[in-house]
């Protein structure tokens, strides 16, 4: 039978099941078919905290979702074109968000009796005719896949397992992905065990062939790999990014790596990542707490290390008193907070970007702390470079944010060529015996007149032995001082040398094609999709509007001031309850319009443009 | 930029055992270990005795004193870094032995030690002695006990006597002490040991054979606070103190008036102090501080009381176990025996596309 073809310029897919039914793995194997075939494309995994919830309920729904398309796209989708629920629970959770037309693939099979009561289903939804406004698939997966495998030597249990890779299958088969580097995924996966690697190819080719034999399925979509800067891609999340990121600011600088950390969701896969790569040097330190994973990095810092300590929220808290101390010592330290639902526990799967007060002020004293935010998952890697590149040209500890979003999320990444990459080894330089003045002592606190970075004199070093500590210092001998004058200069000091880091970042760029635009849309760290998609959508409609997007938090970009009072209005959206806005209407005394939804989740496109639209509507 | 990782020093035998890859350099004396800063503790503190202990020892360790880190918290006892002419740290309350422990696990040419107090290591950081005990970095403990809290002026301490009175507790404390000894032991670590302030000689010994073991150590050192709890440890201050048992090792356990008294071994692992003419030599505990398992050690430090009836001092366990940081260097000397990492290669991994 030859299959219709319809040519499609994006589309949005969502898979839904149970938490142990490996719907994160198919979701990372469609996307990596995606990316191979040259889309571009953006991800939303959706999981729940517990690592098994009870099987078949609502909480326990996992998803992940994938738009891809024949152009450039900068959001995961606001609503999926075609939703593939593999139990009632997943159908029940995930139906609202799909448009009434949409495709609805459903696991037949596990619309038993049973389950459906679990979601308080009095009827079958399959039977009842409540999904009459949807295109539905009902596929039995789970026996068509046990079918398939009914020849193989494995039991029922590890046969049932194998649906997820029938329904890969079948969606591959659906839009045309190519399968070769599934198959070898499996083989590196399974290799080991040669009747469940047998077990879930068999699986995946079954799923294939089932739709391109089941007349349910009589059309075959496309979606061409769109037109896109050229070079060498590979698709990245941010976690990876920013460990690699890390990984590549040690090599840049010419300095050991050293990592303090806790395990911590949605943090811990950048530990995980590190610790594999122990060829380049890398110490990775799983501390017994917050609290030591940051200390032990610090001691690390005042030996000569790259140092870094990742984390989540609830560790920042606990890592507060060492980021002090590393203001009051001036020296070196990286500290990277995956940013999650809070307060206290929170959502700890879910995105948010409501640490930002915090990381700049959450502190006991005036203690300075440079900050950065990541835009998208792959800038997770240019943003660690520059993170470490401020900590060590300056010698402070610095706040890298990302998020849940931008961890767990990939993108598309243009692999850069090594050589375009900073020389930070360039940016300081150790002190050494000559830093002893011949008739004095060592001044560990006299400073660089163009930085106000202090020397990094490293133990081991001869003639410059020194102590540092929490205690306040005298101005560039560094002993301890509690003279009223001293502090004030020292408070002054140090905020200075925070301040001027300005000097080095580039200014704030604004995207105003039109150069008409009255309104500006200004964000920070992982809203930079949505916000993007959001203006696009605008300016479709006919309006000029104009986005710019903060890297640094802090310093702020030296224009930052001039281009907020360029526009009548400023729409600064975000995922809290307006904390740049706090800080821009403070520093600055410009009255910005705030933005704001908390759920959770990325923005979708379609609200944030409804709210652009409001604002031009009365400018 | 001083290369850091080529100074390691001559792994000959003689050295020190915490000190192998530590550079060698002789002929420093005490002097080399003072700073210019003014000693500012109250008249008559202990921390004075250990300071001094403290530096008329180090030059014995023939270690450049740039190679010397010394890291403290808070408390009286973590103002110390200041007093010695090394590298020094006075960290946060409690994290001493974190940020040690993170110096200590990635500078091997380092000799790294830690001073910290009984509410420092034992209330607001025990977390993170325990840990660094049980993974057995190459660092060395100096905790100073003086089973009050000085610095915030007078509150009981987590050694503290159950029904103390003190400012926070005027009706007298509720809290069941720790033992720092045998804390340390159930922490798993590898070298536990006790000294006196006023004992410079014993103090230095202890001092040494923690320097000469490779892996973590943790001194407990009776500390007399003159101004909240003074003579604290008088009973065994005294010339020929009746209860102070001096543990050395290989030797028959014997203390009291004329060594009257001595150890034997009594029920479920623990000792029992017995007039040693009352049962034959051979029933008699010699001590042994290498014994891998850790019970005898434990059963000696149950015999502390409060009123020092019998309180040994010295070590009360050795026993080799790899350390944390030869084990970390090891991995990465085995990662990178095929080479080292490649960083086009890792951003570029396995599965790449290109576009024209």
């Amino acid at each position: 039978m030859t299959k219709q073809v319809q040519e499609l310029d994006h589309v949005i897919i969502r898979f839904a099941g149970d938490s142990g039914d490996g719907m994160q793995l198919t979701g990372d194997r469609f996307t990596q078919e995606t990316a191979v075939f040259g889309n571009d494309l953006s991800t939303l995994p959706n999981f729940p905290a517990e690592i098994r919830a009870p099987q078949g309920t609502l909480p326990g729904v996992s998803s992940f979702q994938l738009h891809f398309a024949d152009h450039d796209i900068l959001t995961p989708g606001d609503a999926p074109d075609v939703l593939v629920a593999m139990n009632p629970a997943a159908l029940k959770a995930n139906l609202k968000d799909l448009p009434l037309g949409g495709d609805l693939i459903v696991n037949t099979d596990e619309f038993t009796k049973r389950n459906l009561v679990k979601v308080d289903y009095a009827k079958n939804p399959l039977e009842d005719g409540s999904l009459d406004g949807y295109k539905l698939h009902p596929v039995p997966l789970t026996s068509l896949t046990v079918k398939s495998l009914e020849d193989q030597s494995i039991s029922r249990k590890d046969a049932e397992r194998a649906k997820n890779m029938f329904a890969l299958g079948l969606l591959s088969w659906l839009y045309g992905r190519p399968s070769e580097g599934t198959l070898s995924f499996l083989e590196a996966k399974f290799g080991k065990k040669p009747e469940i690697y047998k077990a879930n190819v068999t699986a995946f080719q079954a799923g294939w062939n089932y739709g391109e034999t089941t007349e349910d399925f009589s059309v075959r979509y496309e979606v061409k790999p769109a037109p896109i800067k050229p070079g060498k891609y590979r698709n990245i999340t941010g976690n990876t990014a920013l460990a690699y990121g890390l990984i590549a600011a040690g090599e840049l600088s010419k300095l050991p790596l050293f990592l303090g950390s806790y395990p911590i969701t949605p943090a811990s896969d950048i530990l995980h990542e590190l610790a594999k790569h122990k060829k380049f040097g890398i110490r990775t330190f799983q501390a017994e707490d917050e609290i030591s994973a940051a200390s032990s990095a610090l001691g690390a810092a005042f030996g000569g290390a790259l140092a870094v300590t990742t984390t989540s929220g609830p560790g920042m808290l606990l890592k507060a008193e060492t980021v002090g101390l590393a203001v009051s010592v001036e020296l070196p330290l990286l500290i990277v907070d995956v940013q999650r639902a809070g307060p206290s526990t929170g959502m700890p799967t879910k995105t948010e970007q409501a640490d930002l007060l915090m990381a700049l002020y959450g502190r006991n004293g005036e203690s300075p702390v440079p900050v950065i935010a990541a835009a998208t998952p792959s800038d997770c890697f240019f943003a660690a470079i520059e993170a470490a590149r401020i900590a060590i040209t300056y010698r402070t500890p610095v706040i890298l944010l990302s998020d849940g979003y931008l961890a767990n999320g990939s993108e598309p990444w243009r692999i850069p060529e090594v050589s375009s990459l900073p020389d930070l080894s360039a940016e300081f330089d150790f002190a050494g015996p000559a830093d002893k003045p011949a008739d004095g002592d060592f001044l560990p606190f006299k400073r660089d007149p163009r930085t106000l970075a202090r020397p990094w004199a490293i133990p081991g070093t001869p003639g410059l032995e020194h102590r540092v500590g929490g205690i306040e210092k005298a101005d560039g001998a560094g002993t301890i001082s509690y003279d009223p004058d001293n502090h004030d200069l020292m408070v002054r000091t140090r905020q200075a040398k925070i301040d001027g880091i300005a000097a080095s970042i580039p200014p704030l760029e604004v995207d105003d094609p039109s150069g008409q635009a009255k309104v500006l849309v200004l964000g920070w760290g992982s809203t930079y999709g949505s916000i993007g998609a959001a203006v696009r959508r605008t300016r479709r409609e006919g309006h000029a509007v104009a986005q710019a997007h903060l890297r640094h938090m802090n310093p702020f970009p030296a224009n930052l001031g001039d281009v907020l009072r360029r526009y009548d209005k400023v729409i600064v959206p975000e995922i809290n309850l307006g904390q740049l806005a706090l800080l821009l209407r403070g520093k600055f005394l410009v009255d910005v319009i705030s933005y704001n939804r908390v759920n959770g989740l990325p923005f979708r496109a379609a609200e944030l443009a409804e709210a652009i639209e409001e604002v031009l509507a009365h400018a | 930029m001083p290369e850091i990782h080529n100074q390691l020093g001559s792994n000959g035998p003689g050295r020190l055992q915490s000190l192998t890859l530590v550079p060698h350099k002789g002929g420093l004396g005490t002097k080399d270990f003072k700073s210019d800063q003014e000693v500012r503790w109250c008249p008559g503190c202990g921390d004075y005795a250990i300071l001094a202990a403290f530096q008329a020892f180090l030059p014995e360790l023939e270690v450049p004193r740039e190679n010397v880190v010394v890291v403290s918290g808070i408390g009286c006892s973590s103002r110390l870094p200041y007093y010695v002419s090394s590298y020094g740290m006075h960290s946060i309350h409690g994290r001493a032995p974190a940020i040690a422990s993170g110096l200590a696990a990635s500078r091997q040419d380092l000799s790294v030690w830690v001073i910290t107090g009984d509410g420092d290591a034992l209330s607001i950081g025990g977390n993170h002695l325990i840990h660094a005990l049980r993974r057995n970095v190459n660092i060395k403990i100096l905790l100073f006990n003086n089973r009050i809290y000085g610095l915030t002026k007078g509150q009981y301490s987590p050694t503290s006597e159950q029904g103390k009175v003190t400012k926070s507790t005027p009706y007298g404390s509720l809290d069941y002490p720790f033992n720092p000894v045998s804390l340390a032991l159930g922490a798993e670590a590898s070298f536990v040991a006790r000294s006196v302030d006023s004992d410079r000689k014993h103090l230095q010994s202890v001092l040494r054979a923690a320097a000469d073991h490779r892996g973590s150590a943790l001194i407990e050192i009776f500390q007399n606070c003159p101004i909240f709890n003074d003579d604290a440890f008088a009973p065994i201050k005294e010339p020929n103190a009746p209860g102070l048992i001096r543990l050395e090792h290989g030797s028959p356990i014997r203390y009291g008036p004329d060594g009257s008294m001595g150890l034997t071994y009594g029920p479920y692992g623990t000792l029992t102090p017995v007039e040693a003419a009352s049962v034959p030599e051979s029933e008699l505990v010699v001590h042994d501080a290498t014994r891998t398992d850790p019970s005898y050690a434990f059963a000696l430090s149950r015999l502390d009381s409060f009123d020092f009836a019998h309180t040994p001092i010295g070590v009360f366990r050795s026993v080799e176990r790899p350390a944390y940081d030869d084990l970390m260097a090891a991995q990465l000397d085995q990662a990178r025996a095929t080479g080292a990492g490649d960083l086009a290669k890792l951003l570029s991994g396995n599965d790449t596309w290109e576009v024209d």
